[in-house]
């Protein structure tokens, strides 16, 4: 087994108290089946702090109206606090202007936002567009069916068996056809942290966009898509301590205005008439309908909560959790750790010898553990490593190394019951 | 309820040492039974003798509990004829559901270590799969999923 490199664990303690940031999640002291939750299934979603409750729950008592159409006093406050939303999430990933981030429901909704406003426009028959193999359903599924009705080619980044992309690999598949990249930032299924920043400089030297599915990588590190230079990134606010149904796509102005509308409807509209309609602005185009606003506006208030604590020790924290319970699961007999890249989040996705994933996951719930079973909704990754299931254990900041030890101890549990 | 209870003696015997395990060299029905969402998969091939079930095996890739419920499954409808396999089958799929009194009579007999399924809704296809491909078996056909839009147990369980 791979233990994470010396120079990625942090070099400092948390700057804030574990126990202090717990108290601000009400979920985290629920008891299941008698036992103290143990919520390790942050990769599938995180749980909510108490200012973000709070603030969804005075827009729903005070501030609710529909936005941009009333004059009354409801109507222009929530159009306001939307407004003031979507600048935190500006300044959160560090885009440039406030018209460069679009709320979708979550980030399938803004992959799907690409591909048929960016992709069914710009890309043809015959063209190729680049996915790499550690990507979500959500970031293959609507290329295939681009390529399907475009007569377009998908070509596919392999991974080597820690399950880190084969970056040189990546440079050959280029050629005078690749239209388009789509990656993802870290891999939901193993935690790897890929190099997209140069990967998005070689894609950018021939003139190719790349889309960033960064899901992952949002709730865990400092995401600045102005160095990263991405033309596309697309997250969601339930992995980030905020509401479902709510999501961002980011795009760069040019990018966004040359594409056409994904949804058609209200509000992405300046005039209607039955001979012509004429869109809106960004973002307002991609924004068809009401949106989600109370969601959108507890983002803002997650992305606060977040930005408050700081990411760089968030990422210290979580560092810190996956390097111990890395060390705790290793003496056990017959675990293997599935996906050991140099450069990986907190996701430990494992499998255990003569034990199915599932009958793992049922026992742990047992002892008020919370994990994932199951293929992660990323098949061509578990193809690739040759696992049908892993189980995987995803960790937040506001867990703790006491969390770590009960999983392990619930593990040794589980393999007695099979010995 | 008690998960632990699900996974008692019986059900841990018959993963570790599943019945009927393997294949038949001469099969008069065969049907392979699929759980998309874990990937697990399951062959069953049988030989009737007229209307009974003459010999029976299964194999393939599953966690504990879908295993034990064809190992015993497989030594429970051997000899039996098909009327009767598919009146434990119904049981079986009613009492995994929590739609069966097991107060009133029924067939099951050692079957009913599986009752404790029906607290644990995200397993209860991994018990009722076997049973399923029994089923399709015994109706010549020969590929089953749980998450066909006719399969009772249809719904998806969300993924990230």
């Amino acid at each position: 087994m791979k233990l994470i490199e010396t120079d990625l664990k942090p070099q400092f303690a948390p700057m804030f108290d574990v126990e202090d940031i717990r108290a601000d999640f009400p979920i985290l002291r629920l008891q299941v089946n008698g036992k103290p939750l143990v919520y390790l299934d942050n990769a599938a979603s995180s749980q909510m702090p108490q200012p973000v409750i709070d603030r969804l729950v005075r827009y729903q008592t005070t501030e609710h109206a529909n936005i941009n159409r009333g004059v009354h006093y409801l109507s222009e406050t929530a159009t306001a606090e939307y407004e003031e939303s979507r600048r935190k999430l500006q300044r959160f990933i560090n885009a440039s202007e406030d018209r460069e981030v679009i709320f979708t429901s979550g980030t399938t909704d803004s992959i799907n936002l690409v591909m048929h406003g960016y992709g069914r426009k710009f890309i043809g028959a015959g063209d190729e567009i680049i996915l790499t193999t550690l990507e979500h359903h959500s970031n293959i599924v609507p290329w295939q069916m681009l390529a399907e009705e475009k007569g377009a080619k998908i070509r596919v980044v392999p991974i080597n068996d820690a399950g880190e992309l084969l970056v040189d690999e990546y440079e050959k598949l280029f050629n005078e056809r690749t239209k388009f990249v789509g990656v993802l930032h870290v891999s939901n299924a193993l935690g790897t942290i890929n190099p997209i920043k140069s990967m998005i400089a070689f894609a950018h030297a021939r003139g190719v966009p790349v889309l960033i599915d960064g899901a992952q990588a949002v709730p865990h590190m400092k995401v600045d898509v102005q160095d990263l230079d991405c033309d596309f990134y697309a997250f969601s606010g339930h992995k980030l301590c905020g509401p479902t149904g709510i999501g961002v796509l980011y795009g760069k102005a040019e990018l966004l205005e040359r594409m056409q509308p994904f949804k058609g409807g209200g509000d992405m509209i300046l005039s209607v008439t039955f001979e012509k309609t004429t869109y809106n602005a960004i973002p307002h185009k991609f924004e068809a309908g009401t949106p989600p606003i109370a969601a959108a506006i507890g983002l803002g208030t997650a992305v606060d909560y977040l930005s408050a604590l700081g990411l760089d020790a968030i990422a210290a924290q979580e560092t810190e959790l996956l390097n111990y319970a890395t060390e705790q699961i290793g003496p056990l007999p017959g675990v293997h750790i599935i996906g050991t890249a140099a450069m990986k989040t907190a996701v430990l996705s494992f499998k255990v010898d003569g034990i199915h994933p599932h009958d793992i996951g049922t026992l742990l719930n047992q002892e008020g553990v919370a994990v994932r079973t199951g293929h992660h909704c990323v098949q061509p990754v578990m193809l690739r490593l040759k696992v049908p299931a892993t189980t995987r254990a995803s960790f937040a900041f506001y867990n703790t190394m006491a969390e770590v030890d009960t999983f392990i101890a619930g593990l040794r549990t589980v393999q007695k019951i099979f010995t | 309820m008690n998960t632990k209870s699900l996974y008692q003696e019986v059900i841990l015997d018959h993963n570790k040492k599943p019945r009927n395990y393997g294949t038949l060299d001469k099969a008069s029905h065969q049907a392979v039974g699929h759980n998309p969402l874990c990937g697990d998969h399951l062959d069953i091939a049988l030989d009737l003798d007229g209307e009974r079930i003459d010999r029976i095996a299964f194999h393939g890739e599953s966690c504990a509990i879908c295993k034990a419920s064809a190992s015993m499954m497989t030594a429970v409808v051997k000899g039996k004829t098909r009327t009767d396999a598919e009146t434990l089958f119904q049981e079986f799929r009613d009492m995994a559901m929590g739609k069966l009194d097991l107060d009133s009579p029924h067939h099951l007999g050692r079957l009913t270590v599986f009752a404790g399924v029906r607290d644990l809704p995200t397993r209860v296809k991994c018990a009722i799969l076997p049973w399923h491909t029994l089923h399709a078996a015994l109706h010549s056909v020969t590929s089953i999923s749980t998450e066909s839009e006719d399969d009772p147990m249809h719904a998806a369980i969300g993924d990230a």
